[in-house]
Parts: structure tokens; sequence; C-alpha cells
């Protein structure tokens, strides 16, 4: 049950800054390297959020890849498991640059003017 | 009418919170915590033994254990090895959450204790994303599970202050070039200190538990 803990830290999230509105849309960046799946996530959110303001809301999702900087020649490339290798100068591995959190970036609530 | 409300929010921040509260508490009691983090199988429990009967004489030791199940055999293996211990049923969760520790600290004795070991879920995913406010974040590899797991869960490896690599009785029968396996290690996060040990002949225990005993010393 991977996704049940960023789960229910998201809805806490989300219910902190819907100000008891409505909540129609949530937006979330999923990076790579924590692993989490959308739709695992999206199960989850049918269950924990019943009942609650952000029980109707659409869940978006936005991928972020997980990439390394080469410590080499500073080329940020691809680090999704298949090597860890720098593609332009061949050194191995490198600063972990992108991929790593999950933020909700924000919500759209009933109500209030549109921004 | 709807209105977009920009949030911008770590999803885990909350959870690096009570890390935090976690921490503050270890650091009051002058308690160094280490959480230890591995694939199943990969010898947690072992180590947490070997290290326990290695230093308790001159330390009091907690642990903490977290697992999927309501079954506390590891917990059971630390108590019997001279540990005060805590099992945590993760309720299928796959990783130890800094509030579980937060609850868990409330039944140990922490005015006695020097050292707290948690045994974080064995997985090699999300535990890393979930901070708990201990003070080294330990990774246990194991010769048979392949040298290929730096290159395959780089972000452990990147994230972590400790690498112990257990079972190096088992390299003559397995597949495990060390090299390679460092050369991983190193190009993630390089300088990072690791052991060598096996929990089953005790070489190189006495390098992990001399490293313990500098770090519980620095915060008396």
């Amino acid at each position: 049950m991977h996704e049940l803990g960023i789960t229910e830290a998201i809805l806490d999230i989300v219910l902190r800054h819907s100000g008891g509105a409505r909540v129609r849309k949530v937006q979330v960046t999923v990076g790579e390297w924590t692993g989490y799946v959308g739709d695992s996530i999206e199960l989850f959110w049918q269950e924990l959020s019943r009942g609650t303001v952000a029980e109707a809301a659409k869940l978006e999702f936005r991928f972020e890849p997980a990439t390394l900087r080469c410590r080499a020649c500073g080329t940020v490339f691809g680090a999704n498991g298949s090597g860890l290798e720098c593609p332009q100068c061949g050194a191995l591995g490198g600063e972990p640059a992108g991929g790593q959190e999950c933020t909700v970036d924000l919500i759209e609530v009933e109500g209030g003017d549109s921004t | 009418m709807s209105s977009t409300v920009p949030v911008v929010e770590r999803v885990l921040s909350a959870n690096d919170a009570v890390a935090a509260e976690v921490r503050a508490r270890l650091d009051a009691h002058g308690i160094f915590c280490a959480n230890l983090m591995a694939s199943p199988g990969a010898g947690k429990t072992s180590l947490i033994e070997r290290t326990v009967e290695a230093l308790k004489d001159g330390a009091a030791i907690g642990m903490i254990n977290g697992d999927t199940s309501a079954a506390a055999f590891d917990a059971e293996r630390s108590q019997r090895a001279g540990a005060a211990a805590v099992h945590i049923n993760t309720g299928g969760k796959c990783h130890l959450e800094a509030a579980m520790v937060r609850d868990a600290l409330a039944l140990l004795p922490l005015e006695r204790l020097r050292l707290l070991l948690i045994e974080n879920v064995g997985n090699l995913v999300c535990p890393m994303s979930w901070k708990l406010g201990a003070h080294a974040n330990v990774l246990i590899g194991s010769t048979p599970e392949g040298d290929d797991k730096p290159y395959k869960y780089p972000r452990m490896y990147a994230g972590v202050d400790v690498v112990v690599l257990n079972k190096i009785d088992l390299l003559p029968y397995v597949e495990f070039d060390c090299d390679r396996f460092l050369r991983g290690v190193e190009a993630l996060n390089p300088g990072l200190r690791h052991f060598r040990v096996s929990c089953r002949t005790g070489e190189g225990l006495e390098e992990w538990t001399a490293w313990l005993k500098e770090q519980i010393r620095a915060r008396r």
C-alpha cells in the first residue's frame, strides 16, 4: 500500500487550503524517484476523501522525471534505473537534480473570483 | 464560479515537521538514533541483534521495529538480545512515518537510552521519502541481492548517510562484484561511509559498532 500515506498527506494539505469550500480540482506533481503512481493515489483518494469537501475533486497529475546532474560536465540526464552514465561525457553518477519530490501545486475551489 | 488557490506545498512537509519534533526529543535526551533501511531479508534484525549484543553493556539501547503486519518477531528478537523494543504495525503501509516513531517514543524509557535503532519496513523505495528524525539514515545491502542495487535504486543510495554491506561471508558463493557495487555507491553519494560485515560470522562488525560508539559519545 505504497500510496496510502502520501494520499493522506495530499488530502490534509487540500483540506487545509480549501477554506471549507468544495474542491473541484487538485493538481499534484509526482517526482519519478518517489515511485508514486497516479492511478493508485486515485484509488486511495476515493476512499479517504469520502464525506469531505474534496470528495468530488478531480486529481490531475504532472509527472516529473528523475534526473541527475553530472559532476564532471554539468549535463542533466535521466536516471530512471537503466544506468547512471552521463550521456554526454560518460562519467558515472551525479547529484540528484529533479523528480525527487511530490508537491500539491494548486487547488480549484467553488465560489470566489476566478483567477 | 470557481477560484484557484495556489498551494505549492511539499506533500511530506507535515511529516518533516513531526520528524523535527522527534529529533528535538532525541537530542534533549542525548540519544543517537539510526534509521535502518533495507530490502526484506538483507539482515536488518540480525544487524540489530549483533549490535545490541556488542553495545548493551556500555549503553542502554532502544529499538523500534516497523512491519506491515502484527507479527512482532523482529521486536522480540531485539528484546531477547537486550534492547527495549517497540513493535509498530504500519497497517499495510510500506514505510514508517515520523508520527509512528513519535508515538513509539512514548513507550520507551528515553531517560535511560543512549542509542535508538529504528528498523524500517523492508523496502528500497518509499522509506527514503519519509524522514523520521534519525541522526543517520543507514542502508543495509547484502551480497545475495546483487551488486546492481545502487543502479536500480539510485534515490536510496543518494540519500543515505551510511551503507552496511552484509553477508560478506557469502561472497565466494554469490555473483557479487564489490567494486561494481561500490562504484555505483560512490557515483551517487561520493565519500559515503561504508562497512562490510557478516552478521553470521561477526566479520567487520567491530568497525560498525566502533562507529556507533563514537556517535553515542558525541551526544553525551
